[in-house]
């Protein structure tokens, strides 16, 4: 029987071992270093908020391992040879695969900063990484964030959450410049004032000092701004990890290179999720993808492919979501920090509550091409469906509260945003009645 | 802000104090004199004897000792008549309210001569201090949103020692209720200043007691309720609506029906929840109550035969579990600090089938039962009445158990005491028969299902975790498909604690409400979907 090896029990190699399990009888190992069972790493925030205990995050319960015969492996896989199909683990275990699929997801960036590798230094990413920050939080009055993104606001909750004092250093001047237009950029940032966040726009870090005890005491901006605290977090982004692969004979670039068929440069090796790097991206989308759907999506894609049915990995539209605080966020297809020339947008923000919408549109035939929403929420099944048959915005437009997802009794705005957008655009479109919708998609 | 909600939290402790140390304040004493007032003639003399060597003129220093003492007098009595098949002597009274009802006439000291000011330092100081207590959250947890910061982190709702001590109070209240009531007059002497805002003078049963404790309960922590979960207009709405409907037909109406001779029964309650509905005395009294009582039999038969499935069938079962119902109300409202401590096991899962379902069968069956005798006492001839014994059963016994069994320990005792224990709604998903029949139908033949926002789930559990019937909602989510259980509630917080907005209760058409029913999540063009 062949012997399928994957390394790395994340969403990605656990969505590819239970999809392969689906149609093959193939023996089926995954080694993972982190943690015995697979955990959902985008809940690593509410263990600490104590929302859930540890056990909560598993999404399967241990026995169902062993039910559909995937073997598991705590440990660290320290090198492959792939010339004898064979992995040496850390216990001084020797493995042999037929298959091997590399799911090592990624690590925190470190930029080499004076004092990274202080106590009290860390990035959320790991389990491990939870358990630090779970023992010293006691003992942290004041902490530091670097690096204004998803992971960081997260983890500026958490920390508001057992009323830590935070300061928040972002690079840009706003907050998730880099993805975020300006206005929503602007909207979010003073949410997370709102939360008594210290947050400094234009503002990087420089170095990190410690006290006698190897513990960081104070940091300072490279605008010279000393800050003392007694943490300091790491935020800046991850790249894939695979430093552990350098000496061996895969393809490494920023992550492992791949093909669209998730195929290395070595035969029966494969890699997915956050550690892979496309040789050519999909049209449209960056080669390295770093979120949880995307790996999801790798994972059964690539188990097609091992189990006869050979798929190119192609995501549909775009897609994500985030919460920061207490809004929620969603988007479909492409809105990008910055409008390009042939596009055109229309933004409308509530006037008091902080509920917005973003949409952008192709200049010469108008038709839709992304969305942002905040406070509100959008079926995606309809927006997947819009974006892949490239509707003209007004259908979108006219059917927005078909395509509203809010809980029931929710107050509608649709209306407002629709007087907004005609008064923007000179349109006189009207909203759809739900009827012929729920006939397509009910 | 935080002091305040401290002081609030003091003058509930200490009223709550107060109510808990009433049943040790006082004596009961039962005089000569009290005794042949209270007993009737033939009780006189069965008990006269006994009672004057072991009760008369006794200072008993809690009603518990008094109470527990006629009882067992009582019962031994009982007993002697039934080992001489002295069947004519037996006496019918049940023996707790028989002690009740003395340990109330015999009963002195501070309390029951300052029912009021006791109300106060009790229900008073506690209602007072709850409001407190609660209200600063409106301040102290910031904006609207996700409140459950530092849940798992709480010795209450984390199974933690607090936890135990509200599980143990609670069981204990319950058994007393249910079993002593002797053991809390004092308690009820203290609502009895509420019974006469409907009747002068009136006196107050420990189920008026237990009424008031549950609606003023549900209503303060509806409040609560409605200041956490206020970035969710769905939870503001239902818990408006739970509380409301405890508020005036389980406990207004209830008090207030009687005062023009008409039947107190709760008319949101639906059988088989309601198992005494074809019990002799409950058709006996609707019936010869006249126009009214006739009217509440027929409501009765047509809301759970007609009303209860129509409406599962349009908006699932929610609408009486997390709108109407009583016990689903106080899940939702007292509960709802313990509605993360369900199983989500599947063994338990696997369990609560087998369970729910056997309750609802026995729930028949009990009710067979009981209409075969209540219809011979009604219709049957002279030849036919009190005839009770069916297959070789009597439905007096068959009621019997299943009140017990089933009314007392499992919907109360266990149902309720065991919230910081088994979660806030262990009556309702294993227990409840009604909940097991619109259960079937919402399963079936619904319009009602928890639609998932496509691929947008993450897999983080906030939903499994925070639904109360123990349902695995991610288990759905993730893989894109639609949460359609027969145990949903439709309490509507597994969407309203998902960070990403993936869940939404909807009534939409029967076809495709399971959703993706493939393997493959939206989001994956490799691969065609079956939406
Ligand atoms: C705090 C946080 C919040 C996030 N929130 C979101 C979100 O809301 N939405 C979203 O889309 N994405 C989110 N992400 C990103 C998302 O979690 C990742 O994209 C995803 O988990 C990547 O999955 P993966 O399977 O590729 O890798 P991973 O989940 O990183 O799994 C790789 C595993 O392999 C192990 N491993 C690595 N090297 C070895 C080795 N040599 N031997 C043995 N084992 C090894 C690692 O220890 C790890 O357990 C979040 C990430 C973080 C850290
Ligand atoms: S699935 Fe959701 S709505 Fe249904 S009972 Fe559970 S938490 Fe409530
Ligand atoms: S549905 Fe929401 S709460 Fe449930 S696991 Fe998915 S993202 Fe988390």
């Amino acid at each position: 029987m062949q012997k399928i090896v994957i390394i790395g029990n994340g969403i990605s190699g656990v969505t590819a071992a239970r999809h392969i399990r689906k149609k093959s009888d193939a023996e089926l190992l995954i080694i993972s270093d982190e943690t015995p069972y697979f955990f959902s790493r985008t809940a690593l925030m509410y263990v600490f908020m104590g929302h859930m205990r540890k056990q909560d995050i598993k999404p399967y319960e241990d026995w169902f391992w062993k039910k559909n015969r995937i073997d598991l492996l705590q440990d660290y896989v320290s090198g492959i040879k792939a010339s004898d199909s064979e992995l040496s683990l850390q216990s001084g275990k020797k493995i042999k695969f037929d298959k091997l699929i590399i799911a090592t997801g990624s690590k925190p960036n470190k930029f080499g900063w004076p004092g990274q590798d202080l106590k009290g230094v860390q990035g959320l990413y790991s389990m491990q990484d939870l358990d630090n920050l779970t023992k010293r939080a006691d003992e942290i009055q004041r902490a530091v964030i670097v690096g204004g993104g998803l992971i960081g606001v997260e983890l500026a909750e958490m920390l508001v959450s057992r009323g830590i004092e935070v300061v928040f250093l972002v690079r840009e001047n706003r907050f998730w410049g880099s993805v975020l237009p300006v206005e929503e950029g602007n909207l979010i940032s003073n949410h997370i004032q709102k939360h008594h966040i210290d947050l400094r726009f234009n503002t990087e870090l420089d170095q990190i000092f410690g006290d006698e005890n190897g513990v960081v005491n104070e940091i300072i901006t490279k605008d010279g701004e000393r800050i003392s605290c007694q943490f300091v977090g790491l935020t800046a982004g991850v790249s894939p990890n695979v430093e552990w692969l350098k000496n061996s004979a895969i393809n490494i670039d920023r992550g492992i290179v791949v093909n669209q068929y998730f195929e290395t440069n070595l035969p029966n090796i494969y890699a997915i999720g956050d550690c892979a790097q496309f040789q050519v991206p999909v049209e449209g989308r960056k080669n390295i993808e770093q979120v949880w759907y995307t790996g999801r999506i790798m994972g059964e894609t690539l188990a097609a492919t091992l189990t006869g049915n050979r798929k190119a990995y192609q995501p549909g539209p775009w897609f994500n979501s985030a919460k920061f605080f207490d809004i929620e966020y969603q988007t479909y297809g492409n809105v990008n920090a910055n409008r390009a020339a042939n596009e055109l947008d229309f933004y409308w923000q509530h006037p008091t509550k902080e509920i917005a919408i973003h949409l952008v549109w192709e200049k010469s035939n108008e038709i839709f091409i992304g969305i942002n929403v905040f406070g509100l929420r959008m079926r995606h099944e309809l927006f997947n469906q819009w974006l892949k048959t490239k509707v003209h915005i007004d259908e979108v437009m006219a059917n927005l509260r078909i395509a509203n997802f809010d809980p029931e009794f929710y107050k509608r705005y649709e209306n407002e945003i629709l007087d907004s957008f005609n008064l923007q655009t000179g349109k006189n479109i009207r909203l759809l009645k739900q009827k012929w919708w729920q006939k397509v998609l009910g | 802000m935080k002091l305040v909600k401290n002081i609030g939290l003091v003058i509930f402790l200490i009223g709550l104090g107060i109510f808990t140390v009433l049943p040790f304040i006082g004596g009961v004493k039962l005089s000569d004199e009290m005794m042949r007032n209270i007993l009737t003639e033939s009780e006189l003399n069965n008990l006269e004897n006994r009672f004057e060597k072991e009760i008369i003129d006794i200072d008993f220093t809690s009603s518990y000792g008094f109470g527990s003492a006629v009882k067992g007098i009582y019962d031994d009595v009982n007993e002697e008549f039934r080992a001489n098949k002295q069947w004519d002597k037996v006496m019918h009274t049940s023996p707790k309210e028989f002690s009740l009802k003395l340990a109330k006439v015999a009963a002195y000291g501070p309390v029951k001569d300052n029912k009021f000011a006791f109300f106060l330092l009790s229900f008073g100081l506690a209602i007072l201090g709850a409001f407190i207590f609660i209200l600063t959250d409106l301040k102290l947890k910031g904006p609207p949103g996700i409140k459950n910061d530092g849940i798992y982190h709480d010795p209450n709702t984390s199974r933690g020692w607090i936890g135990m001590i509200t599980a143990a109070w609670l069981i204990g209240f319950y058994l007393l209720l249910y079993i002593a009531p002797y053991g809390i007059v004092n308690m009820i002497f203290v609502v009895e200043p509420v019974k006469w805002l409907f009747v002068e003078g009136g006196e107050a049963s420990q189920w008026f007691l237990y009424g008031f404790m549950y609606t003023i309960s549900m209503t303060i922590m509806g409040v609560r309720m409605i200041i956490k979960y206020r970035h969710n207009k769905y939870q503001i709405v239902r818990t408006i609506s739970v509380v409301f409907f405890q508020f005036v037909f389980a406990f207004l109406l209830v008090e207030i029906l009687p005062l023009f001779d008409l039947p107190g029964k709760d008319l949101k309650n639906a059988w088989p929840l309601d198992y005494s509905f074809l019990f002799d005395w409950n058709v006996k009294g609707l019936i010869e109550n006249g126009t009214f009582g006739r009217f509440v039999f027929v409501w009765s038969i047509l809301l759970s035969v007609i009303i209860v499935p129509t409406l599962v069938y349009f908006y699932g079962k929610r609408w009486y579990c997390s709108w109407v119902c009583g016990c689903g109300g106080l899940a939702e409202t007292v509960g709802d600090p313990f509605r993360q401590l369900s199983n989500k096991k599947l063994w338990s899962w696997k369990m609560e089938r087998w369970m729910i379902h056997l309750v609802l069968v026995f729930a028949i069956i009990m009710t067979i039962f009981t209409g075969y005798h209540t219809y011979n006492e009604i219709y049957g001839g002279p030849e036919m009445q009190d005839k009770h014994i069916l297959f070789g059963f009597s439905a007096y016994n068959i009621r019997e158990v299943y009140g017990f069994f089933i009314g007392t320990i499992f919907a109360g005792v266990i149902g309720t005491g065991f919230y910081p224990i088994l979660g806030n709604r262990s009556w309702c998903r294993f227990g409840c028969p009604l909940a097991a029949y619109m259960g079937i139908v919402q399963r079936f033949k619904s319009r009602f299902r928890i639609t998932t926002n496509g691929g947008q789930c993450i897999s983080c559990g906030n939903c499994s975790t925070y639904c109360e019937q123990g349902i695995d909602v991610r288990a759905y989510a993730q893989k894109g498909q639609n949460i359609v259980r027969a145990s949903c509630v439709g309490c509507g917080v597994c969407s309203a604690v998902c960070p990403r907005g993936v869940l939404k209760l909807e009534n939409g058409p029967e076809k495709g409400r399971f959703g993706n029913e493939g393997p493959i999540v939206l989001g994956n063009d490799g691969f065609q979907l079956n939406v």
